[in-house]
Parts: structure tokens; sequence; C-alpha cells
């Protein structure tokens, strides 16, 4: 088997990943892990937004929503067990093997309702009714005193995995690492499956797949909840490493956010919003050393990459050939 | 026994303009049925009350004895309506095989299969080689869309309507754009097809309507002027005056 650009450019990426740790160790530096973290999670929220924005022509500008969906479910689960009144009167909801496919539940539902009334419109409609219901869960939150409102809410621990502790910042980027492996390569399955195939036929022509017989809407509806879910498992992550949810999570900052890693990494491939997850998050750590005011910098830098390359940091980097 | 298509007096009006005005047609099972008119005649708008993506104001449409008059574009297109694009409508970015291979996925019931590669199911693959095949496309179906010259775009067009396996085609226009050579090849291939195939053709080119269709109706303003044998229609005097007079060469 011929080893493309592409291919090479694939294995340097997984590589960077899997040497986080080791470099962590000579470096000395806690931090270059816990940044290797964050990496992780926002690479899951943007292989699950490309899914959307990229492959289904869906242009969502309310992602955060998801995300910020998965977080709460984890800390208002935890929230409720260490005031001891569990959900359902339920200590299993502090085990990650639980909370985290329960933050994937709500997250995924909450995207069933959103995605169900926003696809039956198309193109800026669409973007400003997503963005719409996101702001709506963010105010909602802001209004949930309860639940700490503006100020959010913090949890003692992080999920147990699997009844075991986990304290240590290796094995949890380890975990979140796993995770991000596993969004990837569900991803690359479904968009060569069936399902996959319908959806990027419908972004290339809709009125083409309704003429062949294919009710593109209910296929659509699908992608939003399996791109939600993985959004909202990312929002669980985030929880964990944070020990702290607040709106912030769902705010449209995030939402466009999560939208600048998708295309400045590369629409429509795999790897690009891994890569773009990753270049957002160093180049804000890099520059916010220096300044308060990084996004002054950043700015003219996404301006750059959309004009010098349109196909993002990723299409540039595995060139022409490959698709 | 009920007609492959029936259309009985539809109307549909955009404002104070009757682009469609109480079209009454029947298209028999088998035959070759042409719809020609002068520009502005109201065929494209016929043609959306067909497939379902305009609603008429009044007036219903059987298929194959079926009133589907209120059913989507999606399941008309499930009963046996398949259409081609007088603008082409071909997925760009995919090759001929995927386009067509699109059309047999359609009619393997639904989609909802999240895992397998279905580039790589003989299931989708094969249907889809053997309709190019039919329109002689065989040899470019792994090239991408945007790759093929305009005559083998609308050659493709046809194949993935044909790899829908349907039982009435909807052609609209598929002479369009084409050059004399590529057009005499596009009605070889429809008389291939017309054998065993109810086709219901709007076409401009006159040469081509009168060697394929067995029957024509001539639609003027909105409504229909005559329908009858070709040789009926082209000796009538009124689709002279309204239409062939001037528009035929």
């Amino acid at each position: 088997m011929k080893l493309t650009r592409t291919g090479v450019f694939t294995i340097v990426v997984a590589l960077a990943f899997l040497a986080v740790p080791y470099a962590a160790t000579l470096l000395g530096s806690n931090y270059v892990i816990t940044l290797a973290t964050r990496v992780a999670i926002y690479a899951i929220v943007a292989v699950s937004l490309d899914m959307l924005v990229g492959r289904s022509n869906l242009v969502s500008f309310g992602h955060a929503a998801y995300f910020g969906l998965g977080g709460y479910a984890v800390a208002i689960s935890a929230f409720h067990l260490a005031n001891d009144v569990p959900i359902f009167g339920w200590a299993g909801t502090n085990e990650a093997l639980i909370a985290w496919p329960l933050a994937m539940f709500v997250a995924g539902f909450g995207a069933l309702i959103i995605g169900a009334l926003s696809l039956r419109t198309a193109g800026v409609y669409f973007i400003m009714i997503t963005l719409a219901f996101a702001q709506m869960l963010f105010f909602l939150f802001v209004a949930l005193k309860y639940y700490g409102g503006d100020d959010g809410l913090s949890l003692s621990t992080r999920n147990l995995f699997a009844g075991n502790r986990i304290t240590d910042a290796r094995t949890f980027y380890w975990i979140c690492l796993a995770a991000l492996a596993i969004c990837l390569l569900l991803s690359w399955r479904i968009l060569n499956s069936r399902f996959g195939m319908v959806l990027r036929g419908a972004a290339a022509s809709e009125r083409r797949m309704a003429a062949l017989g294919f009710p593109v809407y209910r296929y659509r509806l699908a992608a939003f909840v399996i791109a939600g879910m993985m959004a909202g498992l990312a929002g669980a992550l985030w929880a964990n490493q944070n020990r702290f949810v607040s709106p912030d999570m769902l705010s449209w900052v995030r939402s466009g956010e999560f939208l600048v890693m998708v295309i400045m990494g590369g629409l429509s491939s795999l790897v690009g919003p891994v890569v773009g997850a990753a270049a957002f998050l160093l180049i804000e750590s890099y520059l916010s050393g220096w300044t308060e005011h990084w996004q002054m910098v950043f700015g003219p830098f996404v301006l750059l990459v959309a004009v010098f390359a349109p196909r993002g940091l990723w299409g540039a980097l595995r060139g022409k050939g490959d698709v | 026994m009920s007609a492959a298509l029936q259309l009985d007096g539809l109307c549909k009006s955009f404002g104070s303009l009757r682009a469609t005005d109480n079209v009454s047609l029947r298209v028999e099972a088998g035959e070759c049925h042409a719809i020609i008119g002068p520009n502005g005649a109201g065929k494209t708008t016929l043609i959306g009350q067909i497939t379902g993506e305009i609603r008429p104001d009044a007036g219903r449409i059987a298929l194959l004895g079926t009133d589907v008059t209120h059913w989507s574009v999606p399941r008309r297109a499930l009963s046996g309506l398949a259409r081609s694009f007088q603008i082409t409508q071909l997925a760009q970015g995919f090759s001929a095989l995927d386009n067509a291979a699109f059309a047999v996925q359609a009619r393997q019931g639904h989609s909802f299969r999240f895992l397998a590669d279905s580039r790589k199911d003989p299931s989708l693959r094969k249907p889809a080689l053997d309709a190019l095949t039919q329109v002689g496309l065989a040899d470019r179906a792994d090239r991408l869309v945007e790759t093929l010259s305009h005559g083998e775009r609308r050659q493709l067009e046809l194949a993935v309507a044909l790899a829908m396996q349907p039982r009435i085609l909807l052609l609209d226009e598929p002479m369009a754009g084409m050059g004399p050579e590529e057009g005499e090849r596009m009605v070889e291939i429809l008389r291939g097809i017309k054998r065993h195939m109810t086709i219901v053709l709007v076409e401009h080119d006159m040469d081509a309507v009168f060697a394929l269709a067995d029957r024509v109706s001539v639609l003027v303003a909105g409504a229909i002027l005559k329908t009858g044998s070709p040789a009926d229609v082209r000796s009538d005097e009124r689709v002279r005056d309204a239409y062939l007079g001037a528009g035929s060469h």
C-alpha cells in the first residue's frame, strides 16, 4: 500500500498525541498534559461539528449547546450526589461509565428537539435558529440559581472511572485521547456508510437526493443527534477536567470558537478538525502568555489562513492530491 | 387498466399568471409521451407538480392508479417515478458510479446503516454499473462528475434515473445543450430504453420528439392545446400557429 501525503501527516498527528505524556516528563511540566487534554476534548467537538458543517453543509452556530448540556448533566448529577439528594436516589451517577453516557443522552435529546425545529429551515435561517436555541439554553442555565446560575457549578471530585478515582492527569489524558480516537473511528465509518453517503449526497445536491427517494430531513436529524451526542461527551470530559461548569460553556462565543476550529483546520476531512482544535488552543495558550488581548493577533492569523489556505491548515498540509 | 400517469384538472397560478390551466393528461403504460410547448408555456411548472416539488392549487395526480397529489417528492420517487433534470443535478465530488449508486441505495429501503463501507457493497455497485453500461458510460465509472463532458453528464443524468429502476421515467429536456452528434447518441440510447419503459419526455428538440414519441401533447399558455400522434400534431393548424411555425427548424 502506497503511503500518501495525507497518510504521513495523519501518522505525525497521531504520534504527537501519543508523545505528549513523555514530552511532559522530559519538560517536567504538567501543563503540557493539561493543554493536550483540552485539545483532545475540543477536537471531539470539532470532529462532531464537521459532520454537520463540513459533510452535511449544515452550518450549526449553536454547537456549544450540546457541549454545555453534556457538562451540566455530569455536574448536576454530581451536585445532587454531593448534597445527599442523588437523582432518583441513586448513587451510581458518580460513575463515568454511567454519567458520561447520560451526558450524551441529554445532549442528544437536546439536539433532537433543536434539530427537529431548525432543520425545517435552511441557509442563513438555519444558522440563526441554531444560534437562537443555544442562547435560550445559555440563559436558562444563567437563570437556574439553584445550580449556580451565572457563577457555575463546581464538582467536588471527578467521576469514578470503572470504580477507580482519576486523580492523575496522565490517566485522564489517556481516557480523553481514547474517547477522541473512538469518535474519529466512528465518524470515519459513518461518513463512508450508506447513512453518510446520504448526508454527503444531500450536501452536494439536496434536490437530487429527494428526487431519488431519500427523505433528507430524517437523515439530517439523525446526524444532528449523533453530532450532539459527541459534543455532549466532550462536555462531560470538560466538566471532569475542570471540575467546574458554567453557562459560558453554552455561550455563542464558544459556538463561534468551535466553528473557527473546524474551518481553520479544514472542513470535510477527518483530521482537519483535530488539527484546527490543536492550532486554536496552542495559539491561544501561547499568545495569552503575552497579552490579554490575544485575539488581536489571532484574528489576523485566521484571516491569513482563510485567504492563503482555503481548505484549512490540514488541506494545506496534505496538498492537492488526496481527497 | 389504470394509466401510468394521470393528471385531472391540474391548476397552478403564480399571482395573476396561470402557469397551469386545467391540465388533464393520460399517459398509458409503455408509451413514450412527449410534452412540447414554446418557452413560458408552463412545462417546468407542470413537471414540478408531477414530481411533487410544486403543490397544485387544484386537481389530482395519479401514479399507476394511486392518488399521489399530496405525496412528498421522495415518496413519489420510491413509488416508481424517476426524473432527470434539465440542468444536471449531479453530486459534485463524487464519481459517476457513486452518483448511480445513490439511486440504487434509495430503492433498497432505509439508509440508517452506519458502519459498513457503502463503496464496498456489491449490491450497490453492481446495479449502478449496469445503469452506467446502459447509457454507455461504463468506462467513465470512476471519474469524478466534474471531469465529465457536458454530454457525458447528460448521459449520467439519465443513468441515475435508470438506476432507480422506475416504472415511469420523466425526462426534462434530456437533449438540453447538446451538439448534434451528442444529441443523436442520446436519441439512440432513449430508443433502446423506450422499448421497456413508460416515458414522459419534455423536450425542445423537435427531431428528437418526432423520433421517439408515440403521442405528443402540446402545451400553450399553461393549457393543453392538443394531444395526438406525432403526425396529427405536426399537421394541426393551431399547433403550427402557436408553436411549430416559428420555432421548428
